[in-house]
This record gives structure tokens, sequence and C-alpha cells, in this order.
């Protein structure tokens, strides 16, 4: 297969970027995307050119490093899987593929394809934990969880955090990321004793670090590559209600005493 | 001569490591806030240790390559995690854990550490389940359990198909609330580089930012290597793409030894190699076995007329299939452990047996299963690698047997330990997959989380103290010191060279061409003549490396080629290591065959007389060939048997 690539190349954070066009051929529609360009990187290095900067690690689906915008499409075409995991027979042959970084205030570039994402774990450090210390902790079978409970928090437990749901909307807003760390902590006893507090620290957060407001367009659901539902960012948005009240109240009660 | 002392408490196995703590020393919490500790890696082990330590009091430094801690390769693991909890009632213990360890490592374990894991094994679900691990659950609430393989109770802990995911990501929760409480930074997107020794002791690092290219210190008064295993020596295998030795490498340049570089794990359900432009390989999980049934067919006939596609793995009728495990091992059949069953795949397909387009693969058929336990079943078991398989190879196997091939996974061998798991540098430790100590020369599955997790969470943050103990009245380090800036000089001297070489070929390139002589002679089956062979081939790669290597861009600048080409350097030096150590080994054990030692039906036979030791490899010079070292196994408790699954 022989394809056009259309690349942001952007040396670092404060330089501007531009497109740039390639051309790739002999691809096997077997190779991963990612293979497609490794081939493009060994023939610019062969040529003297610049090989791309593109964010990678796992290659299997689920270290959530990868970060591709592929056709206006984070992750590309294929629903359901990261950019690792799509292959080159998802394409047709001869075809121009456009390939840009993910494009958010909070997430700036650091070359090429490969954006800053630490605004994640800022989030997760406001309090996307539970305060357990390493030992001291009850016997695992001590508290039992219902299974439906247990799987509702696997699955929002599943995020792998690549930050798709930010690149997908039009606001640039983090609330799925966030509702699924909120969802999957507060739906287990564990998790429970501080959903008040957390829900309330991370969104704080998430505003100072510069995400936008929820869209409401369910783009972020859409473009997910491990399927994280939107049912999560209500969950949070009740939870957060229920906290912002809860908080003003407690205001109150200790001003008139 | 020894130098390698484990200094394995007294008395008898099952109090040892109560006596130890009992017995070791103490840091008082006003003291643990003057003392700092560098840990680097963020997996399993990393994570949970520097967590752990920042909750005790200690001022601890994290460094990870990647742009999170929470991507290291500890997520990739999909099948579970064991514990000693014997919830299920079907018989398990600490002592059984113990001993399945020992003989799953075919005898080349330490009696004492592996105890120790077994022990604390408990321990760990009870805390994952703390922070909010997922664990897959029975209808009434409680934990669900299940054999793994070949285990006979049923002890791994799993949350579906991603354990290792959810695992990772309780650890990096309680380490994000360490960061958070100012007791633990984060150094990301750094590669480490070099250690450094001040007067014996490791008392810092070299990093690389891998945005800026600033190279900079770090002191400590202790030093953790988490980095992982060194898989990747071998081009292709299932480790992530940044996975590499360089930091424990560096150490051992240092003088900490490396023990039984050798031991690999080649694991058993890979998905086969697709072509040249093969990047990674993609492991699916090893729980597959316990329903799928792996075949090639009996007859070449059928071989040619599937290659040629001109019938389906379907047409070939029952008496056709050499269902080859069942066949060689009816006790335990598809669930041998995981050195057996990929030496049986390349046993069936180095005769010619092979399936696929390349004859490089056997099937892994759900047929059987799906008509005894159903389509629903086999998809809330199985459906989310029944997904990954279709969505890389593009057919499902519901219809047609997947097909897999060994693949190179995990690596036993590591730097050499004692029982505190500190390395032969006083104040360096060694935790998780890139020390040698648990699992001799085979894992078994679902043990890996378990260690890096034992070691991090329960085992390391008692041993650092008894030796930081001693610790409290040296003061901070300075970087400016000498012993830094000649390390930081070196490094900087060494990246100047490699980029300066101006050679014509890629990093990928020579990584390539080293993966295949790895694969060739150091990889399933191992042979003198193959080994002096690889030795040569290295070598010579070697110098034609050292000669130059082609990387764009500048130093100071984020620059991929300049980060792979300094990992592909250590991984060449690596490689001959493994070699010299798969010769001097001259007995098949666990993941190391010899061809020249099996038994007349073709098991691994082993040589407990000459080979109940710990290969210990001391660097003595770029051009000199590294020292060995014995650490003699004492087992006191295990009888050694020939392993047998039949």
């Amino acid at each position: 297969m022989k394809f056009t690539l259309k690349i942001w190349r952007q040396k670092n954070v404060t330089e501007k970027g531009e497109m740039v066009s390639y051309d790739v051929s002999d691809i096997s529609p077997d190779s991963s995307f990612f293979e497609m360009l490794d081939t493009l990187n060994q023939q610019l290095i062969m040529t003297g050119g610049d090989p791309v900067s593109f964010d990678h690690d796992c290659r299997e689906g689920i270290c959530g490093t990868c970060s591709l915008y592929i056709n206006g499409r984070p992750h590309g075409p294929v629903k359901g899987v990261t950019t690792c995991q799509l292959h080159m027979r998802s394409f047709t042959s001869g075809s121009t593929i456009q390939i840009e970084p993910w494009r958010a205030k909070a997430f700036p570039v650091i070359s090429d394809l490969i954006v800053d994402r630490s605004a994640f774990d800022s989030i997760i450090q406001a309090g996307g934990y539970v305060s357990v210390n390493t030992g001291g902790v009850p016997d695992a079978n001590t508290i039992p969880v219902p299974k439906e409970r247990s799987d509702a928090a696997f699955d929002a437990a599943s995020c792998i955090g690549c930050g798709a749901c930010v690149a997908a909307c039009s606001n640039a807003a983090a609330m799925l990321f966030i509702g699924a760390k909120v969802s999957h902590l507060s739906q287990l006893p564990q998790g429970k004793v501080e959903a008040t507090k957390r829900v309330l620290k991370m969104v704080a957060r998430m505003d100072e670090l510069g995400f936008g407001n929820c869209s409401n367009t369910y783009a972020c659901e859409a473009e997910c590559p491990k399927g994280i539902s939107v049912a999560n960012i209500a969950r949070m948005n009740r939870g957060f209600i229920g906290a912002k009240l809860f908080s003003e109240k407690e205001k109150i009660i200790k001003e008139s005493l | 001569m020894t130098r390698l002392n484990a200094g394995i408490p007294e008395g008898p196995l099952a109090g040892k490591w109560t006596a130890y703590k009992s017995g070791c020393k103490l840091v008082n919490p006003s003291n643990k806030r003057k003392l700092d500790i560098i840990v680097i890696g963020t997996g399993l082990a990393g994570a949970s240790a520097a967590a752990s330590l920042g909750e005790l009091g200690y001022k601890v430094k994290v460094f990870c390559y990647q742009d999170t801690p929470r991507r290291a390769h500890s997520i990739a693991a999909q099948g579970g995690i064991n514990a000693a909890k014997n919830y299920p009632n079907d018989g398990d213990s600490a002592y059984r854990l113990f001993y399945d360890t020992i003989k799953g490592g075919d005898y080349r374990a330490r009696e004492a550490n592996v105890y120790r894991l077994a022990e604390v094994s408990n321990q760990i679900i009870d805390l994952c389940v703390a922070q909010g691990v997922p664990f897959a659950r029975d209808y009434g609430g409680l934990l669900a359990n299940r054999s793994f393989g070949g285990a006979q109770v049923s002890r791994t802990f799993y949350a579906r198909g991603q354990t290792g995911q959810q695992l990772l990501l309780g650890a990096y929760s309680a380490l994000s609330r360490q960061i958070a409480a100012g007791n633990v930074t984060l150094f990301n997107r750094r590669d480490v580089l070099d250690t450094v020794l001040v007067d014996g002791k490791a008392r810092g690092i070299i990093a690389r930012n891998l945005v800026t290219g600033e190279i900079e210190r770090h002191a400590a008064h202790a030093v953790v290597l988490a980095n992982g295993g060194y898989g990747n020596v071998f081009f292709l295998s299932t480790n992530a793409m940044g996975s590499n030795v360089t930091p424990a490498w560096s150490a051992y340049k240092k003088g900490a030894m490396f023990a039984n570089p050798s031991f690999t794990q080649i694991h058993p359900t890979c998905i086969p190699v697709h072509g040249d432009a093969q990047s990674k390989l993609t492991l699916m999980s090893e729980s597959l076995r316990n329903d799928g049934r792996i075949w090639v067919p009996a007859r070449k006939k059928d071989v040619e007329k599937l290659r040629a596609q001109s019938i389906k793995p379907s047409d070939i009728p029952e008496g056709d299939r050499d269902y080859y495990l069942e066949r060689r091992y009816p006790a335990f059949g598809n669930l041998v452990p995981r050195d057996v069953a990929s030496r049986a795949a390349k046993e069936r397909c180095d005769a010619g047996f092979g399936v696929g387009r390349t004859g490089v693969a056997v099937y892994l058929d759900f047929a059987d299963a799906i008509k005894r336990k159903g389509h629903d079943t086999i998809d809330a078991l199985y459906g989310n690698l029944f997904q990954m398989y279709e969505q890389i190879v593009a057919e499902s196997p519901y219809e047609t047997p997947m097909m897999i091939y060994p693949a190179v996974h995990y690596t036993m061998g590591g730097l050499w330990v004692d029982y505190n798991l500190m390395t032969t540098i006083p104040g360096l430790y060694a935790i998780g997959e890139c020390n040698f100590s648990d699992h001799g020369a085979n894992r078994l599955g679902a043990s890996a989380l378990m260690q890096g997790l034992a070691d991090g969470y329960f085992v390391l943050p008692y041993t650092i103290g008894n030796y930081l103990a001693a610790e409290i009245h040296t003061p901070r380090f300075d970087t400016a010191a000498p012993e830094f800036t000649v390390a930081a000089e070196a490094v900087s001297d060494r990246l100047n060279q490699m980029k300066n070489s101006g050679g014509k070929e890629s990093v990928d390139h020579f990584h390539r061409r080293l993966g295949k002589i790895m694969w060739e002679y150091c990889g399933m089956a191992r042979n003198d003549a193959g080994l002096t062979e690889a030795l040569y081939l290295i070598t010579e790669l070697r110098h034609e490396y050292s000669r130059g290597v082609r990387i764009p861009g500048a130093l100071d600048e984020y620059n991929p080629e300049l980060e792979k080409a300094c990992r592909v350097a250590d991984f060449i030096e690596l490689g001959e290591l493994m070699v010299r150590d798969a010769q001097q080994r001259k007995e098949s054990c666990g993941g190391h065959f010899r061809e020249e030692y099996q038994t007349s039906e073709g098991e691994a036979l082993r040589n407990d007389e000459k080979f109940a030791f710990v290969a210990g490899w001391e660097y003595r010079g770029r051009e000199v060939a590294a020292g060995l070292h014995r650490e003699e196994l004492q087992f006191n408790e295990i009888k050694l048997s020939q392993r047998s699954y039949k």
C-alpha cells in the first residue's frame, strides 16, 4: 500500500508549526499505523531528514501513551481502538492521511505530534485516590461489594488517560476523564468515604488547568478508545452538585454557631 | 571465591521474615524527613515503593521515561495476581505458593526470598482492594479467584483481562497522593543514564531530560532501581517500546553484579510475527489456555493445504490433528508451564508442522470450549482478548482458531540482590523485574505482579530502613561534588560521541540485527556452538556500532533516536553477557534449554550437583570478559526433583 501523509511538524513548544507532506510506499496492510510511521522515519533518517516525533509505548492499546489525531478524529477512523491498534488495512491505498497532535490549551505541544498531558496527573493528584496507607487495612473480603457495582466501577476504571476525550471535545473539556475516576471510586465502598471532597477538589483543579466546559455533544464517548460512557459525567455532576450544596449547608451551620 | 552473601536470617523458613522485621533497625519520623531516596521506574514495583516510602516520611524523587507514571509497562499484564488467600477453600497456603514458585522456577531461586514473597502476597490483595482496585467478584460480592498457568489451586485474583492496569492505577493513585502531599517529587520524561557512587555507596544518578536534553544530577541517601526487564534485547518482544536495561546496566558497570542474565521467559501465547516491518509482539493472556486447545495438523499434507489456503483449519478432522501438549503431557495438557509449552510449539514448527502464512505458528482452538460452555460464557471470559486478536489479525477466534507463537515476555535474570533487595553496591536496591531474586529459571503466571508489589509495598520499606538507620547523620549531598561532575561529564561525552560518530545505519538497523542473533542463538533452545557463534557476532556488532550509528537531530532537544541509541548500546553489551551466562550454564533448567542437556524424551535436564547456583557477573571493563561469582543455593525445605507434568 502507499500513502501521502500530511503531518504536523513543530520543533518545540515555542516555535510555530506547519503541515508537511510525505510519501510512503510498500506498506503491508497488516502493519500497524505506527509501523507505517516507523517506515517513514527510517526513510527520513536515511535521507538526512528529521524523523517525526510521536508518543507511543506499549503498542498494544493499554498504556494510553499514543495520541494521534488522524483525519480529524482522535485515534483515527476505527471505533474503540487506540492509535497503536489501528492497522493500515483500515485505510485505502493511495489516500492522503492527515496526522495532527491533540489540540487543547491544557495540552501544549512538546514536539511534532507529542503533547504534554501532565494536567491529567495534576487532576489525579488533586483527589483521584483513596486515602489509605500501605498496611493496616482490613482483609479484602471484609466488605462485600455487589457484583453489578463492582463491574460498573470497573467500566469507569478502564480509562487509560490518553486524552482522546479532550481532543474530541469542541471545548477541550476533561469531564469524561474526571467523571470516569470519580465514578470508579465513588461506586466502591472503599472510595465512597471521600467522594464528596474528591469531586470538589478534582473539578476545582480541572478549572485551574484551562480545560473547557462540557459541550454536551458526547463526542468524548464516541471517540473514547475504551468506550467510557458519558453516564459517568452525569454521575460526577450529581456528586458535584450534592457536594456543593452540602458544603454550603456546612458553612451556614458553622456561621450560625 | 565469592562475594555473594545473601544475608538470609537464621531460624526456620516460615519465621525468617517475622524475625527480620522484629530485629531490623528503624528510623524515627523526624529523621526520615532528612533522608532522600531516588526511585527509578514507576511500574508496580517503583510506584508502590515510592508511594510507601513517601507515606513513611522519606523524601522521595521518582523517575520515569514515560510522560506519566501510570503508563509503565506493568499496565499490560493481563491475567492476574497470585495470593495465598485460600478463599476458595481448595487447600492453598503460603507454603504451597512458595513450593509452586520454587518448583516452577526449576529450583534456581532462593528459598527465603520466595517464602517471604508468598507470605506477604495476602497483604497485597487487602491493600489493593482498600485502594479501590476493582477486582472481579462473585454474585455474593466477594472476590473471585481463578486457576492460572497450570496451578492446581485457584489463587489468582484478576480484573478482567486488565489486572496489571488496575493494579498500576492503584499504585499510581497512592503515588499521586504522596506527590500532592509533597513527599514525592515526580521527574517524568527522564532517562536515567548513570549511577553515582560516593565512597563506594550509591548516592545519586545522572538523568537526561528527554524534552530539553538537559543532563541533570540528582543526589540521595539511597537509590532504588525499578526499571523493569530487558526483553527488548531481542528487538521483538511483548515489552513496551521504551522498556530498557539502561539504569540497571549503568549500575552493573559501577559494580553491581548481574545475576542469571540468560534466564529469559518466552511466553507461549503471543500473536505471531506478520512481517519485516513488525515493531513489537502482542501477548494473548495465558488464561486462554484454560479453555483453548493447542494443536497443529498431524499430517504434512494438511499443512501444505492450509498454507495454500485450499482448506480451512476446521476442515481437518479430529483424528488428523495433533494436540501435542495433551499428547505429551496428559496430566497437565494445555496447562503446562510456559517454558514447556513454548518449547513444544517450537519443536512442532521446526519439524515442519507450523501453520499460518509463515509456518511459524500453532492453533489455539476454542471450538470445543464454545460448544461446551456456550458462546456467552466464553465471551464473558475472553471477550476483550478475542477482540484484541481480531483487531490485529482480522480473524475472529469465535469462527477460526487463533494462531499463536512464543515470544519473549519476561526476564527472570537481573541485578543480584541479597535478602534486603540490596545489590552488591551498598545503598543501591533493585526491585521488581529488574532484580533476579524470586522466579529462578522460569516465572509462573500471575507472579510478576505479585513480586513487583510485594517488593515495593511490603519488603523494601522495611529493608531500606535497616540501611538508612546508619545514614541519619549523613547530610544531604551537594551535586557539585566531583563524583557527580565526573559522572555527568562522562554521560555528556558518551552522548556527544554517539551523536557525532557519523554512521550510515540507523539505531533500529543495529537493534534488529542484535535481536535476530539473540533469538536465533540465545532464545528458546541454545547450544555451545551457537552461543560461540553469537558471541562472535555480537562482538562484531558492538564494534560496528561504536564506529558509527546515524542519529539525526541535536542533543539539546526532544530526540527519540538518541534515546534509542543509548538503550541499544547497552542492549548490545547485555546480549554479550547473556550469551556468556548461557554458555557457562551447562544444564537445562526452566527457560534455559541447552540442547546438549535433555532427557531422552526431550525434556530439560538439570544438573543440581554442579549448577544449583546463582551466577553473579562482575563487570571488569569493556574489552574484558565479565567475572563469574557463584551464590550456592541451599534447599533446606524442598527436595529437588525433576519437574514432571506428564
